[in-house]
């Protein structure tokens, strides 16, 4: 069985059908990438399945479990962790900061309001491995708002990462960046995918199928193709569309 | 390690130096020709800006009502003595539960809430508890309010201590005071504050990190008015009176004022700035004119379109500014030192600016 499926969900805003009978799995240990054209669902489709907004139907389980309807925190207590398209950091606080804060140790200690955070060194050091990971070595201390574009992108994941997820969904994470950052990005991703599985929403084809072992093509907020980058490569409507010709 | 931040301390240089001011007031402040009951007034609205700042500055939430905690502190402070128990302890007790209740019970109401919405919230909180201290007369002695609070006996074990004198009081009120500050200190920098200050900045993400942010902000909210109930009890302590004008919108109105203008949004010490700042211009401005609330309100004006970081923002300004000059001396030192000449001089400018970090 896969980590995570989601079946028949349905989603409206108002008279707009932005999800019509989606279904998706992803199976653990695999990078998963989801595309399409822009106003596709592909961003609602994360919110839906990772609590943002409820289903108005569908079931969507995680490890066997059902998560359906759960909001953001119960999800990302379960071990799903995400980054955002639009960035969504700490901006006053420290890059070292924005990533201890999403430690799962300090937030089990969330509700001790009388020992210094600044007192565990222990949980300074794991969230200085997690910058470094994401190769923000020596930005620390930086405040999240002085940052690089590129830097912050970089320190979404890293919040994202913090979390210890076994699933993490990537929104986007090329959106802006030069040639350059997105090489590098792909190189931290390709590191990141033999340790977690991964669900990335890309417009970059390049980027998307140089990593992914399986894409699901959205279109109307329904999945109109899925196989592997080679597959797809072949698929008609991908040719088409040119989305398939890096 | 070099990433290893500094520690919050237990009792940092700005708190040791505004307890001190205050605890030595009885020595100096008859010699400025003002009075000890005024210090008295600064500490209690230091406390209630302290307290309320865990919500504006910390927390991000903006509220205007505040003055219906402090209020409901000094209101219950004066029934309990009068109707059920003259007892200071039991008294004092009692108005911090009955205000951190009520804030418990607004919180509920509210936290779900964001900007503009909430503000609106406590307002209408703020205006509905002030309505019923103003209209409630067999209970909260309507528009006169509560007389005749005494200042109790304060019993100590072996001995009492009268507290009917300014002095007296005043250091009673200090040593609660001090405690409370300490303990606000320690959840400010603590995981919790630490949380608190996520969501201010970013609440979508704290959820998504994994935090409830709505049991967050409840517990800010109610932990604040536990706070604003202190004060309230011993205002009502200071003033032996509990009255609806602390509850009204200006009041809740002036304790944002002070906030903002002693520069709570950045330093945990604006908001005792702002209450020292706001009552000196009452006294000073007010004895030279009828009109100084024109004058304050002008300046506040004047702060928040060109100051919005308060005064405790341009103080860190200015540290930031003389560290800056002093790390270019260092680097012009550093030249010299490769000729040979001051060795350690970008060390000192480093320790100094250590010394001189954040207010």
């Amino acid at each position: 069985m896969a980590l995570f499926e989601a079946t028949g969900l349905h989603k409206r805003f108002g008279d707009q059908v932005v999800l019509q009978d989606l279904s998706l799995s992803f199976e653990e240990g695999r990078l998963s990438g989801i595309m399409g054209p822009n106003g596709a669902g592909k961003t609602t489709c994360f919110n839906v399945l990772t609590g943002r907004h409820a289903p108005d139907r569908g079931r969507v389980t995680f490890a066997g479990e059902d998560i359906t309807g759960l909001p953001p925190r119960r999800v990302a207590q379960k071990g799903i962790s995400r980054s955002f398209q639009v960035m969504n950091l700490f901006d006053d606080d420290s890059a070292l900061d924005n990533v201890l804060i999403a430690l799962p140790r300090v937030r089990r200690r969330g509700f001790d309001a009388w020992r210094d955070l600044r007192a565990d060194s222990a949980a300074e050091q794991q969230a200085a491995s997690v910058l470094a990971r994401v190769g923000l070595s020596g930005h620390e201390r930086a405040a999240a708002r002085d940052l690089s574009y590129g830097e912050r992108r970089a320190l979404e994941i890293a919040v994202a990462l913090a979390a210890e997820p076994r699933l993490l969904f990537l929104d986007e994470p090329t959106a802006g960046l030069g040639a350059q950052a997105t090489g590098r990005l792909a190189e931290l991703v390709g590191e990141l995918k033999r340790q977690l599985t991964i669900v990335v929403i890309e417009h970059d084809m390049r980027f998307l199928f140089g990593l992914a072992d399986t894409v699901s093509v959205l279109h109307w907020g329904q999945v109109i193709a899925a196989g592997t980058p080679a597959e797809l490569r072949e698929n008609e409507w991908v040719r088409r569309s040119s989305l398939g010709s890096p | 390690m070099p990433i290893a931040s500094p520690r919050a301390g237990f009792l940092p240089a700005p708190m040791l130096v505004l307890l001190l001011l205050l605890a030595t007031t009885p020595f100096w402040l008859a010699r400025l020709g003002l009075y000890q009951y005024l210090a008295l007034e600064v500490m209690v609205w230091m406390l209630f800006a302290l307290g309320y700042n865990l919500m504006l500055g910390t927390t991000g939430l903006p509220s205007f009502g505040h003055g219906a905690f402090f209020g409901a502190g000094a209101y219950a402070f004066g029934l309990l003595q009068q109707r059920v128990l003259a007892n200071l302890w039991f008294d004092l007790f009692g108005a911090i539960v009955v205000a951190t209740a009520l804030g418990a019970i607004v919180g509920a109401c509210i936290a779900h809430k964001r900007g503009i919405y909430f503000a609106l919230l406590t307002i209408a909180f703020g205006q509905v508890v002030w309505f019923v201290a103003v209209k409630w007369h067999s209970v909260t002695g309507g528009e006169d309010g509560l007389q005749n609070i005494a200042r109790p006996l304060l019993p100590l074990g072996v001995t009492t201590v009268n507290l009917r004198g300014n002095e007296a009081l005043f250091y009673f009120c200090f040593a609660l005071f001090a405690l409370a500050v300490i303990v606000l200190w320690r959840i400010v920098h603590s995981p919790f504050g630490r949380v608190l200050a996520a969501i201010r900045q970013n609440e979508v993400r704290a959820a998504f990190v994994g935090y409830d942010v709505w049991r967050y902000k409840w517990l800010a909210i109610t932990i604040s008015s536990a706070f604003a109930g202190l004060a309230g009890a011993m205002f009502a302590l200071a003033q032996q009176s509990a009255y609806p004008n602390v509850m009204s919108l200006h009041s809740s109105g002036f304790v944002v004022m002070m906030v903002l203008i002693g520069g709570g949004l950045v330093s945990f010490w604006g908001p005792a700035i702002g209450a020292l700042f706001f009552i000196l211009a009452r006294d000073v401005l007010g004895a030279a004119t009828e009109t100084w609330l024109l004058w304050y309100g002008l300046l506040f004006v004047v702060m928040v379109l060109w100051q919005p970081e308060g005064i405790a923002g341009l103080w860190q300004a200015a540290q930031r500014h003389r560290a800056a000059a002093a790390r270019d001396a260092a680097a012009r030192g550093g030249a010299v030192t490769a000729a040979g000449a001051a060795p350690g001089a970008g060390v000192a400018a480093i320790a100094k600016e250590a010394l001189h970090g954040p207010l």
